[in-house]
This record gives structure tokens, sequence and C-alpha cells, in this order.
């Protein structure tokens, strides 16, 4: 970088307007590979027709809420696979028949387990999943607060025998053997 | 000593939580039990792929431990397994078959071409009954007892080992 301050103005001006031709090109494959990503997602929404807004609505939490059993880490509202497709249409048809979304979400655990919540469910089984982090959490509060304490007893305490002699000692020093004052 | 090792601590639940994320590398994260395991299995009424007029029900599976294998001719990896399903067949293991999502045509034609272990084959092209057993790709195969409860579940490819090792000694145990 030393070498910049010794160019002239016009290589500088030049180095310059090279670096942002760069960063243009750059944004602008980014933004095309970003399009290109986003659109078999797009793909995988069916245009559903339900009698009323908040049927939609559900579905459209329904399925963003339920894992596909065959992907690692995505909705059934965002999955291409054939098993998401089943299973939306399964979503769209147990609301047509006014079932509650528990309902539906049991139907779904029923066959393919409980990976397919991805908000696991408070019971016996789960306790640990639930509770260890409120509990780390808790522990965590504990140690801290006791650990404050002690350091505060430990601050305010007695100064012992010793300590007290080596103060008497400095306080009680004769004036002339302060020698930078 | 004992202020040395309470300064432990950290270290160890370090070693301990480094530990069980090194396990989870080497799981496998598709294979995972059933949520049908120790249940009925599910009611249907299918046709076979043999007889489109036959009328088949869970009863079909009553009375003799059996292999249920989900298979289709759209998925390679059941190609794969053949042997060892004819292997199981030879063993004297009831093999049936369900053909999933498939059409009559290209089940028949993968059976001539890769050989049939199957007694019969539910023919399921809408994937009815693959929904009901839960299943999220082919192959999949369920152990069914002589009761119709489902035992076992084996997702995704049955190696030459896994008939020794683990579906023989399953089956043994439920006959």
């Amino acid at each position: 970088m030393a070498m910049t301050a010794t160019a002239s103005p016009s290589a500088t001006l030049l180095a310059a307007r090279r670096c942002l031709g760069f960063t243009l090109l750059a944004a602008l494959l980014l933004s095309l590979l970003m399009g290109l990503c986003a659109e078999p997602v797009r793909a995988a929404v069916e245009v559903r027709d339900f009698d009323s807004p908040v049927t939609a609505e559900r579905y459209r939490s329904l399925t963003g809420a339920l894992r596909c059993p065959k992907c690692q880490n995505q909705a059934i509202g965002d999955s291409n696979s054939p098993v998401a497709k089943d299973m939306r249409e399964r979503v769209a048809a147990l609301l047509r028949e006014g079932r509650s979304d528990r309902e539906i979400q049991d139907f779904m655990v029923a066959r393919f387990g409980d990976y397919v919540l991805y908000n696991p469910r408070l019971e016996d089984r789960t306790l640990l999943l639930w509770g260890l982090p409120a509990t780390l959490v808790l522990l965590g509060g504990v140690l801290v607060a006791l650990i404050v304490r002690r350091r505060r007893r430990a601050s305010a305490r007695e100064l012992s025998a010793d300590e007290r002699a080596r103060l008497d000692a400095l306080l009680n020093r004769p004036p002339d053997a302060s020698g930078d004052h | 000593m004992k202020r040395r090792l309470l300064l432990a601590i950290p270290l160890l639940l370090f070693i301990a939580l480094a530990a069980l994320l090194y396990r989870g590398l080497s799981l496998d994260p598709s294979s995972r039990d059933s949520a049908l395991l120790a249940r009925d299995f599910p009611a249907f009424s299918l046709s076979s792929l043999e007889d489109p007029e036959a009328s088949l029900d869970a009863s079909l599976l009553e009375g003799e431990v059996t292999l249920v294998n989900v298979w289709g001719e759209w998925c390679p990896t059941c190609k794969q397994e053949m042997p060892q399903l004819l292997d199981l067949a030879a063993r004297g293991v009831r093999l049936v078959g369900v053909d999933y999502k498939d059409s009559r045509e290209k089940g028949r034609a993968f059976l001539e071409e890769f050989g049939n272990p199957f007694e019969v084959n539910l023919f399921d092209p809408e994937g009815e009954l693959g929904f009901e057993l839960g299943v999220y790709g082919a192959p999949e195969t369920f152990l069914v007892d002589a009761d119709g409860v489902i035992r076992y579940h084996h997702t995704g490819y049955i190696t030459p080992e896994d008939v020794t090792e683990t579906i023989m000694p399953e089956v043994r145990k439920w006959q």
C-alpha cells in the first residue's frame, strides 16, 4: 500500500474506477444468482382457494411450521419434494373438512413422527429439551449471584492482624523517612 | 486443590459437549424410527399390481410375519435392493410389495427385469397407503408381525449385511 502514495493522481483515479467496476459487476452477478436460487421455492407453492382469508392464513402458517420429512431443514410449504406436495394437499383437504390446527398436526405426527413439528410440544418426552435452557440460565444466575456476594464480602471484611500492623507502620512513619516530597 | 478442581469444570463441560456433537456428526439424519412402530398396519383397500380386479385389505398381513417393501419403478435404489429381497424370500420370509406411485406397465416390467420376491404386490398409484405409512422416499421396509402390528422399520437401501445382521434376527424375534 505504500506504493500508492508515490503513484500519479491519474493512476489512482484509474484504480478507483476499476475497483468500482468490479464491485458493480459482482453485485450484478450476485443478484442474478439470488434470483435463480429463489425460483424453485416460488415454483413449489401451488395456488389454492379457500373459502375464507382466515383459512388461507391458517394454511400458510401450518405449511410453514410443518417440516418436510424428506428434507433436512425445509418446511413443507417451501419444499419441492413429492412428499411435501402430498402433505400440503392433505393439509388443504383437512382444513376444508373443518379440522383444527391441532388435529392436522396430530394427523401428520401420527404418520411421520415428531420430526415434522418445527415447534416441539411440551410433553414428558420433551421436558429435557424445553427445560434444559431454562435450567442452565437459572443455574448461571445462581452462580453469578454467589460469586458477586462472595466478592462483596471479601472486599468488606476486616483487616487481619498482619495487615493492620503493616498499615499502622505506614501511617505512623516519621515524616522525614518519606524521601520523595 | 478444591479450587483447582472447580476450575476444571468448564473444560469438562466442553469435552462432554464436544463428544456429544462429535457423535452427532456420524449419525445418519435421514434414518429415524417410524411413528408407526408398535401400531397396527394402517387400513387400506387396494388392488394388486397383478390383478386390477383384486380387492386387498389389511387382513392380508395377518397370520404370518411379513416384510412389506415399498418400491417403485422410478426408484434406482429399489433396483439395487432387489437381490437382497430375493435372498430374503429364499430364506423363507414372506414378502409383500407396495408398488408406490407407479403405473401398472412400469411396475410389471420392473418385476420381470429384476425378479419378483413378493407373494403379492399392492398397487398404490396415488401413494395413499404410502402416506398412511409415513413413507417419504422409497425404498422403505416394514416388518409386520402375525397380528398385523408394525415391529420394525428400515429406511432406504437394504445392504446384504442388513439382511443377515438386522432383518433376519428381527424376523426370527417376532415369529
